[in-house]
């Protein structure tokens, strides 16, 4: 298990069972500095629970997370977060009655230490706004800052999650399904958005879109049945005849 | 693409102006509340006790409206922290020191006190158990100050209570003047804080909190110890005005934290409306208002009407009776934007 000197997070034996059931078995996954990497995986493959014991959302029965050197499995998720472990949400979970710019604001104060101001904070949340306001322009949405979040495109609304995610300055970016009901006609907002991010940012990208997986990852991790069966650049994944068999003779490109 | 960069820098332009939120006529709005109560000092001759109850109800129901309203913590069980700090200012006058402001800072920070413990008791919990959690806690206060006689007087009420002039300087007079402009006081002061805190990253964050828990906490927000935090600031808050209203009466029963009283004060807010600070002027103001005139032809006449106003108001509009305000004045505000926007193009 020799770990490599610039991985930024470490996956070793992770295991979860609900009940009987065990939904990750013994998963192991390394993310470098500014990896790209796609996470896919037939339904009920247990990504999202991947996911959500990477965040510290579920507690995992077995194995250890490292992120730089830090022991995180223990973790609660808004300990992770300030580890620069980052993630957005599969279902929109924005604040649909607070302004787009707000959204990103409220994320910028927290990683700032801003947030338990209460009575002076003007020059503060002048500089959250104004910081917010940079990452949506970054993403791409900058007119809408002064709209509610619920008045957006769905599209957009995406992006804004994007926008929140990256306003924590992560060094680990979780993508749950980033492209989830957005019509195939503007699919591409997505990808040029996702082609945007950062470099330095390591990235996983958990989606069904195989389209975007295979234009955005440069490797592609498959996880059946709770373990990871093979990790591959996507060119190889595409003619891997487990794959294909695990996706019922579909063809996954 | 030349619109999008038309808009940012449109957006550039407009956002710092919105913060720095210069001096304009309709902020004299916000003077509307203390001036009416000023006014009231001067012609209410015979009505200062019943301000006075007013203005600690609104203290009460505003101390709500950061709990439920803003953090959205269900409460019934707020008359706990209004309780516990009348009997603390009671208590603290009969065995210690007899000066309001010195009772009414000890009464704050013991509820506070009290809103800290229960809140990092309960808080973990959300929905229909905290509402249950929040409803035992006001039982245990209730049973505690009922059987503690030797303490609170049990069931005969805590009377005996002194108040010395505020600041050495104004005496209680019989009439509740002083009671009034006293309550008046620290209803201002804090209105003043309610005000900053729910504007404050802290306050953005509960109403996040209230929005989606779930959100908050994937951008790492300790979740729990802000709604503590929250939770405790609340019930100092209602501290204060169980400490004012034990002051203004220099009588605490146990009424002061029966679940009715809980439930009064949600009706209030509810009634004036949540989230919207003013909502629990209104509402408080009608509630007493209407328990007063028409409860003195009969008991039931003004339990109709509470009763009526509720149903229509929580049925019809949301955001009670000051959301039907506001609602009415963005539709003036949008037609006076646009023939200003008009009028800036031509």
């Amino acid at each position: 298990m020799n770990v490599a000197a610039d991985n930024i997070l470490t996956v070793r034996g992770l295991c979860k069972n609900f009940g009987a059931l065990a939904v990750t078995q013994q998963v192991d996954l390394d993310l470098a500095r500014g990896a790209r990497i796609g996470l896919i995986g037939p339904n009920g493959a247990g990504k999202t629970t991947l996911v959500n014991l990477l965040t510290g959302m579920l507690s995992s029965d077995a194995g250890t997370i490292v992120i730089d050197g830090h022991h995180i499995e223990k973790a609660k998720p808004e300990t992770r977060v300030r580890h620069g472990l980052v993630r957005t949400h599969q279902i929109n979970t924005l604040l649909m009655e607070t302004s787009v710019r707000d959204n990103v604001a409220i994320a910028v104060a927290e990683r700032q230490n801003y947030a338990w101001r209460m009575l002076r904070y003007g020059p503060q949340w002048r500089a959250c706004l104004d910081e917010a306001q940079h990452y949506l322009e970054e993403m791409r949405i900058g007119h809408a800052g002064d709209r509610r979040v619920s008045e957006l495109p769905y599209g957009e609304q995406r992006l804004l999650e994007i926008a929140i995610g990256l306003s924590l300055k992560p060094r680990i970016l979780l993508l749950d399904e980033p492209g989830a009901g957005i019509p195939s006609t503007e699919a591409h907002i997505i990808h040029e958005a996702l082609e945007s991010l950062p470099p330095d940012i390591a990235i996983l990208l958990i989606e069904h879109d195989m389209d975007l997986v295979f234009k955005f990852a440069r490797e592609i991790v498959v996880l059946v049945l709770g373990r990871v069966l093979t990790r591959d650049v996507p060119a190889n994944i595409s003619s891997n005849a487990e794959v294909r068999s695990v996706y019922l003779g579909r063809s996954v490109v | 693409m030349t619109n999008q960069q038309q808009a940012t820098t449109q957006q550039q332009i407009l956002a710092p102006a919105a913060m720095s939120r210069p001096f304009s006529p309709a902020m004299l709005w916000h003077l509307l509340p203390w001036v009416i109560a000023l006014i009231f000092f001067f012609v209410g001759d015979g009505y200062h006790s019943l301000g006075t109850n007013i203005l600690v109800m609104i203290l009460f129901a505003l101390s709500l409206d950061l709990a439920l309203g803003y953090a959205g913590i269900i409460t019934l069980g707020h008359a706990a922290f209004f309780g516990a700090g009348a009997y603390a200012a009671g208590i603290f006058a009969i065995h210690f020191n007899a000066d309001p402001v010195l009772g009414l800072l000890a009464a704050t920070a013991i509820a506070g006190l009290l809103g800290l413990l229960t809140g990092m008791l309960i808080l973990h919990t959300r929905g229909e158990t905290l509402l249950m959690l929040t409803l035992a806690i006001a039982a245990i206060f209730y049973e505690i100050a009922n059987h503690a006689r030797w303490l609170t007087g049990g069931d005969d009420g805590l009377s005996g209570i002194r108040v010395t002039p505020v600041f050495g300087l104004f005496r209680f007079d019989l009439w509740g003047k002083t009671a009034f402009l006293y309550a008046l006081s620290v209803l201002f002061i804090w209105f003043i804080i309610a005000a900053l805190v729910v504007r404050s990253p802290f306050g953005r964050s509960l109403d996040g909190i209230r929005q989606n828990t779930k959100r908050m906490r994937a951008i790492g927000t300790p979740v729990w110890w802000r709604l503590v935090a929250m939770y405790s600031l609340s019930a100092a808050m209602a501290g204060s005005a169980g400490a004012l209203t034990a002051q203004s009466t220099r009588l605490v029963g146990l009424s002061t934290l029966e679940l009715l009283t809980s439930g009064i004060v949600a009706v209030m807010l509810v009634l004036g409306g949540e989230r919207r600070l003013y909502g629990a002027f209104i509402g408080a103001a009608i509630y007493v208002v209407v328990q007063d005139f028409a409860g003195s032809i009969s008991p039931f006449i003004w339990m109709f009407v509470i009763g009526f106003l509720l149903i229509i108001i929580v049925l019809f509009f949301e955001g009670g009776l000051m959301g039907i305000i506001d609602s009415v004045v963005a539709k003036l505000k949008g037609k006076a934007d646009a023939s200003g926007q008009t009028g800036k193009r031509t």
